[in-house]
């Protein structure tokens, strides 16, 4: 019972962070039909970003609840700037390619913000655990619980319900809406697509970055996170459909509740559950769970 | 058979023979890890030429490896020649099985879910113990048709290995393009719906494209171990399978030396890379990468074929 439980607690954790990381890739695609490998960088600049921000932050002893905003806004700050850099400086000149060569473009450019990232911040790692120590412990009966993963939980949360509401309820969202399913005629009807584009891209880069800023304090932030967690993401957005944040909810939460039981009952597993579990769903549903099957165009 | 570019090949071919043990060491085993993934890519193209783009060959390629660095652990089989042809079969059994679920899917899908197949077996080979885990192990000397080289003799017969290996499949590949099969691949890129309307089963065309670059990339993947004489987790790692990608780019997929020469150019950067700017290799990579898709879109290869068309045709 307390193994299903610390399963389940774990499981949920570890489905909020996919969630948040994954949200951003998600929804480039959805919109740009660009599945952007450099979203391992959004990331890792996110937390690399975060871990200086929070040791500036508390260096200087101001109250606690002000690092936590100060260290997310940093990190989104940086993802606005890359993102703002790489939609208009490469990515537009590519548009109407290939997607498989697009993916390769942003492969390129990934493999660039890698050595960016070290000239920037060099081959050191950096800890932010300032902020999980800060936000506590608790305990529920025989299982303690820390106070920042469950902010996390709520995050994640908070992200689906406004993404969802963005989307359904707002102009943006029912401009966006359209230019998914058709921009050809989205642009024919005067919505200024090159504009979605870029705030779209703009958006998941700072979604990405985001991703990496509440991670921060949990890992050791190091080279080569961005690498680690880009398989991860597409894992989950494929699981879920590509371009469907639905799907990415629930691809998080499968593959972070299989990924918990595994790490929980048969460690040796932990790796190959995210894999296995993606390649068993799309044995079934080969678009993944929540992609509507796209007609053939002869 | 006997045309000109084919022997222009077997000349270009034994000409690097003869001429290996004159230069120096480091360029040797350069070649030699750069031919032995110039396998992976050959195997890239034939995929490609069918508007596939596998982000996983890295899969066969550790397969292949693992399959060399076990047989010499657990048996008392040296045989080069026997271990890759043993290689291959495994990584070609694995290509079929995998095949069934991969030929199913075509663009993005098709490259993340041979990106999931190689990141499986990534995390079975960093969690397994007995393989060596996150080390790896060691891969026993080979020796070739009862010939045992040392020390640099042994880096010579390996790179003669390759070499030879490399010209013969060159020559079927090439081959293959010009077959019925392998033509067939550009109606299939162009439209497979109506490639299948004229009876072809495109299902069974890519299984079967799948099942001939998983060979080769087994092949490939032998070859390298044989050359790092270590085999670890990472050759299936999927950044193992993009530096594949990288240089199917740079080499283009018009012609199959292109294949050898840009592997050899790709190792070329990335050694000087790493040479002079140790800090930023990743940064020129992904440079010329980029420049490459943006204004050498078909590769190397196509150099060849503007110069050659720029060229006043005699009637």
């Amino acid at each position: 019972m307390l193994t299903a439980l610390a399963i389940f607690t774990d499981g949920l954790v570890y489905a909020a962070y996919l969630f948040v990381v994954a949200i951003g890739l998600t929804l480039i695609f959805g919109v740009m039909k660009i599945l952007n490998v450099a979203h391992g960088s959004f990331y890792a600049f996110g937390a690399y970003g975060a871990a200086t921000a929070v040791g500036i932050y508390f260096d200087k002893g101001w109250p606690v609840a002000g690092g936590f905003l100060f260290m997310v806004l940093a990190a989104m700050l940086i993802g606005l700037v890359i993102g703002i850099v790489l939609e208009r400086g490469i990515l537009r000149f590519v548009y109407g390619k290939d997607e498989v060569v697009i993916v390769l473009v942003t492969y390129a450019v990934f493999l660039i913000l890698e050595d960016v990232l070290i000239l920037v911040w060099g081959t050191n790692s950096y800890s932010a655990y300032q902020p999980l120590a800060a936000a506590g412990n608790f305990e529920v009966g025989a299982l303690v619980l820390s106070g920042y993963d469950m902010g996390l939980i709520a995050l994640a949360a908070t992200l689906a319900a406004a993404s969802h509401w963005a989307l359904k309820y707002t102009r943006y969202g029912r401009l966006l809406t359209v230019v998914i399913f058709d921009q050809e005629t989205a642009a024919a009807f005067g919505i200024n697509v090159t504009v979605v584009f870029t705030l779209t891209f703009v958006l998941g880069a700072m979604l990405g970055a985001l991703g990496g800023a509440v991670m921060a304090p949990k890992i050791s932030v190091t080279l080569g996170i961005g690498v680690e967690v880009i398989v991860l993401a597409f894992a989950v957005v494929v699981t879920g459909g590509l371009g469907s944040i639905e799907g990415a909810l629930l691809g998080a939460f499968i593959v972070g509740l299989c990924r918990a039981a595994a790490v929980h009952l048969v460690p040796q597993l932990e790796l190959f559950v995210v894999y296995g579990v993606m390649a068993l769903v799309l044995v079934f549903r080969p678009y993944g769970l929540f992609t509507q099957i796209q007609p053939r165009k002869i | 058979m006997w045309s000109r570019a084919n022997l222009a090949g077997a000349f270009a071919f034994l000409a690097v023979a003869v001429m290996a043990p004159m230069l120096p060491a480091w360029i040797v085993s350069l070649a030699t890890i750069a031919f032995a993934n110039a396998f992976v890519v050959l195997g890239l193209v034939i995929l490609w030429r069918a508007g596939l783009v596998p982000f996983g060959q890295a899969l066969f390629y550790a397969i292949g490896a693992y399959a060399v660095a076990l047989i010499g652990r657990y048996t008392g089989l040296r045989d080069a020649f026997l271990m890759v042809a043993i290689a291959a079969v495994c990584a070609g059994l694995v290509a079929f099985c995998v095949g069934y679920l991969l030929a199913r899917y075509r663009d993005i899908f098709f490259a993340m879910l041979s990106l999931a197949m190689s990141m499986i077996l990534y995390g079975v080979l960093v969690k397994t113990e007995t393989l060596g885990s996150t080390d790896g192990f060691h891969v026993e000397t080979p020796t070739f048709l009862g010939y045992a080289p040392r020390g640099p003799a042994l880096n010579l017969a390996i790179f003669w290995l390759v070499l030879g290996l490399s010209a013969v499949s060159a020559f079927l590949v090439a081959l293959y393009f010009r077959s019925i099969a392998g033509a067939l691949a550009v109606p299939v890129r162009d439209n497979e719906i109506r490639a299948e309307f004229l009876g072809i089963s495109v299902t069974r065309l890519i299984h079967l494209k799948l099942v001939v670059s998983g060979i080769l990339a087994g092949i490939g993947g032998a070859l390298a171990a044989f050359s790092v004489a270590h085999v670890d987790p990472n050759m299936s790692y999927w950044t193992t399978s993009g530096g594949f990608v990288f240089v199917t780019i740079l080499a283009g997929t018009s012609s199959v030396a292109a294949t050898f020469v840009g592997s050899f150019a790709f190792e070329m950067v990335r050694s000087i890379a790493v040479d002079i700017l140790p800090g930023t290799w990743q940064m020129i990579l992904g440079s010329v990468l980029l420049l490459t898709i943006l204004f050498l879109p078909d590769g190397l290869g196509s150099l060849v074929s503007r110069f050659k068309s720029r060229r006043p045709k005699t009637p």
